[in-house]
């Protein structure tokens, strides 16, 4: 079978030693930023892609794929013990996983979060490697239409589930897709919205706002808040295994949150942000076993689905990146700048023309997660110990990385002035309650969906119904639309509305 | 008229704002056609709907009853304005005075942006985090950052 020998491939790309050595180094280094609230895999894939320019492709993407992943992993141990999310995508396990580790069963949930996602990772690595070919092929056969329409559905989709007001989220999107649109136009080479400043012409850099929006701005965030007495539960992580109770409870929900996670990971918008958010909604929905703990009081499930979800749908947010060459979040869209760097164009050739890469990267995923069960579990015990480092040492540190992360990117020092700008706006975003992921993805799909637009009027000669002839795109569009429909009926908005004011 | 919601309300007007400046903007540019768009023609189409969604947020805002008037809330000014500073410092001394000198300087500015300062605790963290930056990115990760204050070097 195909699957096999490529996997056998891949095996053997991922289990050389100095594979092996970049593989653990990623997945630590993803668990320490995962633990570590303020400083996201963003962040730092930002500061170490000048670094690459010496290594191979294959071990530099194994490094960046195992800092992402990691980060999932050590985001949940911070959501548990102080109830501050390392990560965006373990907003939802705090809830109830802080309530068990209040209740004592701090290892109980922190197993359940780590068992929930290495499963979901393997899943994830199997889907990636059975679906990845057969997508690769659909890839072949899109034209702008099908990337434009997809693009659309992508947002769309990014937005009917992420929390909050519906119509702020679009908005969010649209000005991500405006502000994208200072740059030179590629088609005419017309420099737009530059104001004669020569490095406006390449655009603003999305890393700029992604550390603007999300790193100053939550640290900014961060310290308006009055100072809360933070309980850290270091003491109280004795007994890891679950009990057979919580097996049972568990395990549905594990299963649940990773086909969940899987498929919103595929999509362009997706990723596990979205995948977290979405699984904790449908085990609220679930019914409950007579007896079982309340949600938001420390139940098992409520920790088990999102954090299985968010680790299927970081490993399955690599589909799009490697099959269509289209990035479904910031992290992705870093790696499409490493791969860049190392001279190989992403899309669907890439399996084609560099199988040891992109098997070796499938394979190094199941690998990575092996370890970091290893790193998260046993080792636990490491990572409490920096959690109890005051915040008053911590955040001056993650502005300085943030700061050496957008400096060393181009080696300019405009970016770092155009950062602090956006740690301002970012703030702004905050108190006004919007959302800054939407902003950025549509940041980043704005020039591709701008491209693939112009080049299919191009080619239809103006005439908009192209993108509803070609029956490829005119599904996806359909997809998207009835999304939003759904979400718009009056019972569903009321139940969304419900799933998300509890959290 | 009264605002029902204040989030909602600053945040129309955010939109609206940016949707009309990006909008006047375009005009600037060739809009094409639709069977050969211009460079203005995307940007024309979403501020416009940017606009359009923004006068939507305002009007809801000014409309529709929330709870309590969703209050802003109070600015947290010293944190804003200090780690804009910090950035911005950073920016402007790292190419001169380098790594040495940059990275201690941008910890203090930092550090007075929480609620406590105590020079003793900030020391320890500026030097720690000084050597921590040379060992990970110019032993380590080998990355081109000026060390020395440039009129040192030369």
């Amino acid at each position: 079978m195909d699957l096999i020998t490529n996997l056998m491939l891949g095996f053997g790309v991922a289990f050389t030693a100095q594979n092996l050595l970049y593989a653990f180094f990623g997945c630590v280094l993803g668990t320490l930023i995962g633990v570590l609230p303020g400083l996201g895999p963003v962040a730092t894939i930002a500061m170490l892609l000048p670094s690459i320019y010496s290594l191979d492709a294959t071990p530099a993407l194994i490094m960046l794929a195992g800092i992402y992943y990691g980060a999932q992993y050590g985001g949940s141990t911070t959501a548990i013990l102080i109830n501050v999310p390392g990560e965006s995508s373990s907003v939802v396990t705090a809830i109830d996983g802080y309530q068990m580790a209040r209740q004592g069963r701090a290892g109980p949930a922190l197993a359940a979060a780590g068992l929930g996602s290495f499963f979901a990772g393997c899943v994830g690595t199997i889907i990636i490697a059975a679906f990845a070919p057969p997508l690769t092929e659909l890839a072949f056969k899109f034209g702008p239409q099908e990337y434009f329409s997809l693009m659309v559905l992508g947002l769309v989709g990014a937005v009917v589930l992420a929390s909050g007001s519906l119509l702020k989220a679009i908005s969010m999107i649209i000005l991500g897709l405006t502000l994208a649109q200072i740059n030179t136009d590629v088609i005419s080479g017309t420099a737009r919205y530059s104001f004669d400043i020569p490095e406006l012409t390449d655009g603003i850099g999305f890393v700029v706002i992604a550390m603007g929006v999300f790193g100053f701005g939550e640290i900014i965030a961060n310290l308006g808040m009055p100072a809360e007495h933070r309980e850290v539960f270091t003491n109280e992580v004795k007994g890891l295994w679950p009990t057979k109770q919580d097996f049972k409870d568990a395990w549905p929900a594990v299963l649940r949150g990773t086909s969940l996670g899987s498929v919103l990971g595929v999509l362009p918008g997706g990723g596990a942000l979205l995948a977290s958010f979405a699984a904790y909604t449908l085990e609220k929905k679930m019914s409950m076993r007579p007896g079982e703990v309340a949600f938001g009081k420390g139940n098992i499930r409520g920790v088990a689905g999102p954090e299985s979800a968010n680790n299927a749908g970081a490993q399955t947010s690599f589909i799009p990146m490697l099959t269509l060459g289209i990035p479904p979040n910031a992290v992705m869209a870093l790696m499409v700048g490493a791969m860049t760097i190392k001279g190989i164009q992403p899309g669907p050739q890439v399996m084609t023309s560099n199988p040891q890469l992109f098997w070796g990267l499938i394979a190094s995923m199941w690998v990575g997660n092996l370890m970091l069960v290893i790193l998260n579990l046993p080792l636990i015990g490491i990572w409490i110990k920096l959690l109890t480092v005051p915040y008053r040492f911590l955040f001056p540190a993650i502005t300085l990385f943030c700061c050496i992360g957008v400096y060393t990117l181009n080696n300019n020092q405009f970016d770092v002035y155009l950062t602090a700008v956006f740690a301002a706006v970012g703030y702004l975003f905050y108190k006004l309650s919007c959302e800054g992921a939407p902003l950025l993805l549509g940041f980043i799909l704005g020039p591709m969906m701008e491209e693939n637009l112009r080049r299919a009027l191009l080619l239809s000669r103006g005439d908009w119904s192209t993108f509803m002839i070609r029956p490829l795109s005119a599904g996806l569009l359909i997809a998207a639309a009835l999304m939003v429909a759904t979400v718009m009926l009056p019972s569903i908005k009321k139940k969304r509305e419900v799933a998300f004011v509890e959290d | 008229m009264k605002i029902k919601s204040e989030r909602d309300f600053w945040s129309g007007i955010m939109f609206t704002v940016v949707g009309i400046v990006f909008a006047v903007g375009a005009t600037n540019y060739s809009m094409g056609a639709s069977a050969r768009p211009g460079p203005g023609y995307f940007p024309l189409l979403l501020s416009i709907i940017l606009a359009i969604l923004g006068g939507i947020v305002l009007f809801k805002s000014l409309t529709i009853e929330t709870e309590g008037g969703d209050p802003i809330g109070s600015i947290a000014w010293r944190p804003l304005l200090v780690i804009v500073l910090g950035i911005t410092v950073f920016g402007v001394a790292l190419p001169r005075l380098g790594m040495v000198v940059t990275v201690p300087v941008l910890i203090v500015i930092s550090s007075f942006a929480g609620d406590e300062f105590k020079w003793k605790g900030v020391a320890v963290n500026a030097v720690v985090l000084t050597v921590f930056s040379w060992l990970i990115f110019v032993a380590g990760l080998k990355l081109t950052i000026p060390l020395w204050p440039t009129f040192l070097v030369n």
